[in-house]
């Protein structure tokens, strides 16, 4: 088998998925087309080289949709040559891209491919797809379909986790995320997005915020004790007969913000990476996606961890740098409760409660800050996992070279 | 041709279809009405003489009260024979004759001059055009649900497409009736009129040129409310529905899923597929064990019970004209309402005058309820409350026809008043008891004539709960039994009848619920896991809440009276030394002290008492919920068995009816021996030897069971 490596990886920074987020005004195909542009530009390489542009997307309808990667290809000047494809695993669709591109390298069906993924929540809104898993009463009887927030409070109640304790979580999310941009620990990575006129838009995640202090949060209200009661806890506690009772733990300050932004990876082969100049600078050890309960959903990520790592006849102490998607805080204590890690070993540079979760582009963010921190830190291995919708969850194992 | 529908054409050329199924009160769709219709429409359509016809009822106060329900027990027999293609057209028939009518060609218009229910009510919904007498007492629903089913005559397609998919959920998943007016409203009927009105406005409809076509046959026809799955209400709608829908069933009703799927594939497609998609889900219903065992307990067999199945037929009827309530406490005091309720008069005894006023005021406060929801009149309120005299004074009670004691449970106090009263009423009086505990054969003895002396157990609230526990104790005679049940009819509820034994059928059985629940928790099994597995089973409510309402002090004193009644026979059971702990030692007595099993602040839900934690430790080792379930049911369903094998019980009816109108047992089972026979005898008992070979002799199987295995016979036939 051939070894894939990362060569290169860019993100954009985050803007806020809302009418006045500072990315609104672009379109997601411009957005993910300049992180294209950008590997190409650092990296030096004639785009025929590469064999696929693997993009992940969670909500692939409007304009995300049509196969968002072919078109963001040719809008970055990759010409007609060069293949794109939409993967979706909803919030782990980068993260399957780069794996994915990694697998077509391993098995020896391309050399150089990019690996990535681009969401503009502010313009596609989240949940606009459908699905038959939400509203198809078949599908949704017998998967057991809750609203994320009611998993991510499920497994908060089940496990015992306080919403005090996600609340300090969230504070840890955003302090650290500010010391991460104060130190520059980002800087090799971020591409501030341009208009059509070059100018810059955004060169910072505008979503963070820092100040925010523990008693702001205890003043807000939970946000899904309503639809709760509405039914969804119900479905959830039949599932769970031992849960006496669902505690709403979860609101906006300790869950995952709603972002823009867009993401890509440069996965090949050693020998094309000489070729063309590029020195690697990870390995691709072993990836793994599992299945659980779809409605508990959300605490796959350890399990992914252990499959991916035995795959690769690793342990949990072997990891150096844990990249944990910070769907909902109870989603990374119940990560770490699961696999007995402190917090302070996970999202040392902050996570998605802080600067927020662009569905589709958050896996290759995430796996690329672990990168930039082994380097950092002088570390040799890292892991990135994420939590998935409809009870599924990824995980990715690099290591330095 | 039968004989169901008269038909008569007139020189306008309309056509009067008036439905009159021979021998029944209420119209009801049979095979034969079936017949007629397949027969009667083609038969209209190539008729050049005729322009349109009318459908209306040839009964008072009722169009059509929906299918019957024996037939459609009939067809779910089929199920074990008959191939799935004859099932399916066997269930749509209905479908395929209305959906002939509504496309035949010729205006179809429906007087609704009663009832419309089910059936009744899609055959209307077939019609082009649909007018309603303007009778607020008259109900339009279609409760298909109740029995485990769908509508399977196109009413989860047309009362959707008719008033919008939102609004219609509610009365195919809930079966809520609605009035003429909330039909106009929500587009159901096009006009509500006088009921002497009907016909002529039906006529005039179809002779002012009324279209042959229905709204969803014409080309731009939009679903009001939104269609299709990009529309945000609907996608809205059916992301909560199911959850919705869970909360209240969870999940134990497959009738509620295959209603949604029936809309949600339904509305997507033109009506022709949409009513076949609608009876393939009709169609699985009567595939499943549910729709059948609910509709043989819940319908047929209950109004059997209602019509008096176990009533001596020589004797002639047994009026109550007279009650003597002995006892104004809270039985006595709803025994008093709803008897003045039936127009009986009744002498409400007790100790003092103030006790026997307050009992009075019991059904003086409902009634004023009643009035300010407007569901009676003040004078019909006065009526009824004149039919009470409050009383101490024993003389009144000349003339009384049935007396009905319910006085403290106490053989000697019983005994007292039994003489007290016989002094005063007429030789021919019944002597009725309300005791839940003691047993008839024993309390019978203070009486002079103890074939006169029946046990009549009623549930609380008396009002509210529909069922009376009849117990014949050794000497009772047919006359009292036929007394009673005239009696229970009278008042409307439904009878079950059992023989004596201590707790009779329902108090000795619900009591295993409970005492099975404590037995776990005094083995370590998790509290909120038992709790939750009897609720999410179906049992009405979960052990522990049930057990802190009825009191955790009543339940220490029945049980050592139960102990010191059975002696050497008594099975010593775990959950003894827990309710004596949680009474006599930590002093929580249930509801009534705040504090039970559950805690119940002043502000706020209940919560399991975390003390719970402390004196009854959880193990690490759970055990499935489903063997926790199967504990909680098995267990229930063992002792019903008991009672069936010792004579308490005559017949698996009263069981299943007993069990879930008594003490709120799983109604989505049919019962306890439907359940059994459900999961299959065989497997029942090896699944109870199974249980007793870990948890003890409470699930050895009876001998009964033991036969019935052997043999591979059912409880039912």
């Amino acid at each position: 088998m051939t070894d894939a490596y990362i060569f290169d990886h860019v993100r954009s920074p985050r803007g806020k998925g809302k009418k006045d987020g500072s990315l609104r005004e672009v379109t997601p195909v411009k957005l993910y087309a300049q992180m294209l542009e950008a590997l190409k530009d650092r990296n030096g390489f004639d785009p025929e080289i590469i064999s696929d542009v693997v993009t992940g997307c969670v909500t692939g309808v409007g304009e995300q949709g049509g196969d968002i990667g072919r078109f963001s290809a040719i809008m970055a000047g990759y010409g007609n040559g060069v293949p794109g494809l939409h993967v979706n695993r909803f919030c782990a669709s980068a993260l399957v891209a780069v794996n994915y591109a990694a697998a077509r390298v391993m098995a020896g069906q391309a050399d150089m491919m990019i690996g990535g993924g681009v969401e503009s929540m502010s313009r596609v809104q989240m949940g606009f797809d459908g699905g038959a898993w939400i509203f198809d009463p078949q599908v949704s009887n017998e998967v057991g379909f809750v609203l994320q927030g009611i998993s991510a409070d499920l497994i908060a109640t089940k496990y015992g986790f306080s919403r005090e304790e996600c609340d300090a979580y969230a504070i840890l999310s955003q302090k650290r995320a500010k010391a991460a941009w104060d130190q520059g620990h980002f800087a090799k990575s971020v591409i501030p997005v341009k208009d059509k006129l070059g100018l810059t838009l955004l060169d910072h995640d505008e979503y963070m915020r820092p100040d925010t202090t523990l008693e702001d949060l205890a003043k807000l209200k939970a946000s899904f004790t309503d639809m709760g009661q509405l039914g969804f806890d119900s479905v959830a506690l039949q599932k769970y007969p031992e849960v006496e009772k669902m505690s709403h733990v979860h609101h906006a300050g300790n869950s995952s913000g709603i972002v823009d932004g867009a993401s890509g990876m440069l996965i090949g082969t050693k020998e094309m990476g000489e070729k063309l100049g590029l020195k690697p600078r990870a390995r691709m050890i072993g990836f793994a996606d599992i299945g659980i309960d779809p409605t508990i959903m959300l605490s796959g990520p350890a399990q992914s961890a252990r499959t991916a790592l035995g795959r690769a006849g690793m342990a949990v102490s072997d990891v150096d740098v844990w990249e944990i998607n910070e769907a909902f805080a109870s989603v990374v204590l119940r990560f770490c409760q699961e696999l007995d890690l402190g917090t302070e070993q996970v999202n040392v540079n902050g996570g998605a409660i802080a600067m927020g979760h662009p569905l589709g582009a958050t896996g290759a963010m995430i796996l690329g800050t672990a990168l930039d921190e082994m380097e950092r830190a002088d570390k040799s291995t890292g892991l990135a996992s994420l939590c998935v919708a409809g009870g599924m969850a990824t995980a990715t194992i690099i290591e330095r070279v | 041709m039968t004989n169901t529908i008269k038909y008569a054409l007139d020189a306008d050329g309309i056509a009067l279809l008036t439905i009159d199924v021979p021998e029944k009160s209420m119209n009801v769709i049979t095979a034969g009405m079936m017949e007629d219709l397949e027969k009667l429409i083609p038969q209209i359509a190539q008729d050049d003489a005729v322009k349109g016809a009318v459908i209306t009822s040839g009964k008072t106060g009722s169009f059509v009260a929906g299918a019957d329900l024996t037939m459609l027990l009939e067809m779910s027999d089929m199920v074990k024979t008959a191939p799935r293609e004859d099932l399916f057209q066997a269930a749509y028939r209905m479908n395929k004759l209305l959906r002939d009518m509504e496309t035949c060609g010729k205006p179809f218009a429906a007087a609704i001059n009663g009832l419309a229910l089910g059936g009744g009510l899609e055959i209307t919904l077939a019609c082009h055009y649909r007018v309603i007498a303007d009778n607020p007492k008259i109900k339009l629903g279609l409760p298909e649900v109740m029995v485990g089913l769908l509508p399977g005559g196109g009413g989860t397609q047309r009362l959707p497409r008719l008033m919008g998919i939102q609004m219609a959920l509610p009365y195919l998943l809930q079966g809520k009736n609605m009035t003429p007016a909330q039909a106009k409203m929500n587009n159901v009927v096009h006009d509500v009129v006088p009921e002497a009105d009907l016909i002529s406005t039906a006529r005039k409809w179809i002779l002012d040129g009324g279209k042959a076509e229905q709204p969803w046959d014409q080309k731009r026809f939009k679903i009001p409310g939104g269609q299709g799955v990009f529309d945000p209400n609907i996608v809205q709608t059916f992301v909560g529905a199911p959850a919705m829908t869970k909360k209240e069933t969870k999940g134990n009703y497959p009738a509620t899923l295959n209603i949604l799927s029936s809309v949600y594939e339904g509305h997507q497609l033109p009506m022709d597929t949409a009513l076949k998609v609608e009876s393939k889900y009709f169609t699985d219903l009567l595939l499943g064990d549910v729709a059948p065992n609910m509709i043989r307990t819940l319908f047929v067999n209950k109004q059997a019970a209602e019509k008096g199945i176990r009533r001596p037929k020589d004797i002639p009827p047994q009026k109550t004209k007279k009650l003597g309530m002995l006892g104004a406490g809270m039985m006595g005091a709803g025994i008093a309402y709803v008897s003045a309720m039936a127009g009986i008069e009744v002498i409400l005894i007790d100790m003092t005058q103030e006790a026997a006023e307050k009992g009075k005021s019991y059904s003086a406060d409902l009634l004023a309820k009643g009035i300010k929801r407007k569901k009676v009149t003040q004078e019909k309120a006065d009526g009824i409350l004149s039919l009470i005299t409050p009383t101490t004074d024993y003389a009144a009670l000349e003339g009384c026809d049935l007396i009905i004691e319910a006085v403290l449970e106490d053989v000697k106090v019983k005994a007292d008043v039994t003489a007290k009263t016989e002094a005063v009423v007429p030789e021919s009086c019944i002597y009725g008891s309300n005791t839940s505990t003691l047993p008839i054969t024993q309390l019978a003895k203070a009486s002079a004539r103890e074939d006169q002396f029946i046990g009549i157990h009623f549930f609380s609230p008396v009002d509210k709960m529909p069922l009376v526990e009849i117990i014949m104790g050794e000497k009772t005679g047919d006359l009292a039994l036929a007394k009673a049940l005239d009696y229970v009819a009278q008042i409307r509820k439904t009878p079950i009848v059992v023989n004596d034994s201590r707790g009779f059928y329902t108090s000795r059985c619900f009591s295993t619920y409970v005492m099975e629940a404590i037995n776990m928790l005094a083995e370590g099994v998790a509290p909120a896991l038992i709790e939750n597995c009897g609720a999410y089973g179906g049992m009405a409510v979960g052990p522990f809440t049930v057990s802190d309402e009825v009191s955790l002090e009543l339940s220490y004193h029945v049980g050592q009276a139960t102990k010191k009644g059975l002696g050497d026979a008594y099975v010593p059971q775990a959950a003894d030394a827990v309710v004596e702990k949680m009474y006599l030692e930590l002093g929580r007595k249930g509801k009534k002290n705040r504090k039970g099993f559950f805690d119940y602040p002043e502000d706020g839900e209940k919560s399991l008492w975390p003390g719970l934690a402390e004196h009854f430790p959880p193990r690490a080792d759970q055990p499935s919920p489903d063997e926790v379930t199967k504990r909680l049911f098995y267990r229930q369903a063992l002792e019903v068995i008991r009672c069936y094998e010792e004579g308490v019980l005559l017949a698996p009816e009263d069981a299943d009816i007993g069990a879930i109108f008594g003490w709120g047992f799983a109604p989505w089972t049919g019962g306890p021996l439907s359940m059994v026979d459900t999961i299959g005898v065989q497997k029942f008992t090896a699944e109870c030897q199974a249980l007793a070979e870990r948890f003890g002799p409470n699930f050895t199987p009876p001998k009964m069971l033991l036969d019935k295995a052997e043999k591979g016979e059912n409880f039912y036939a």
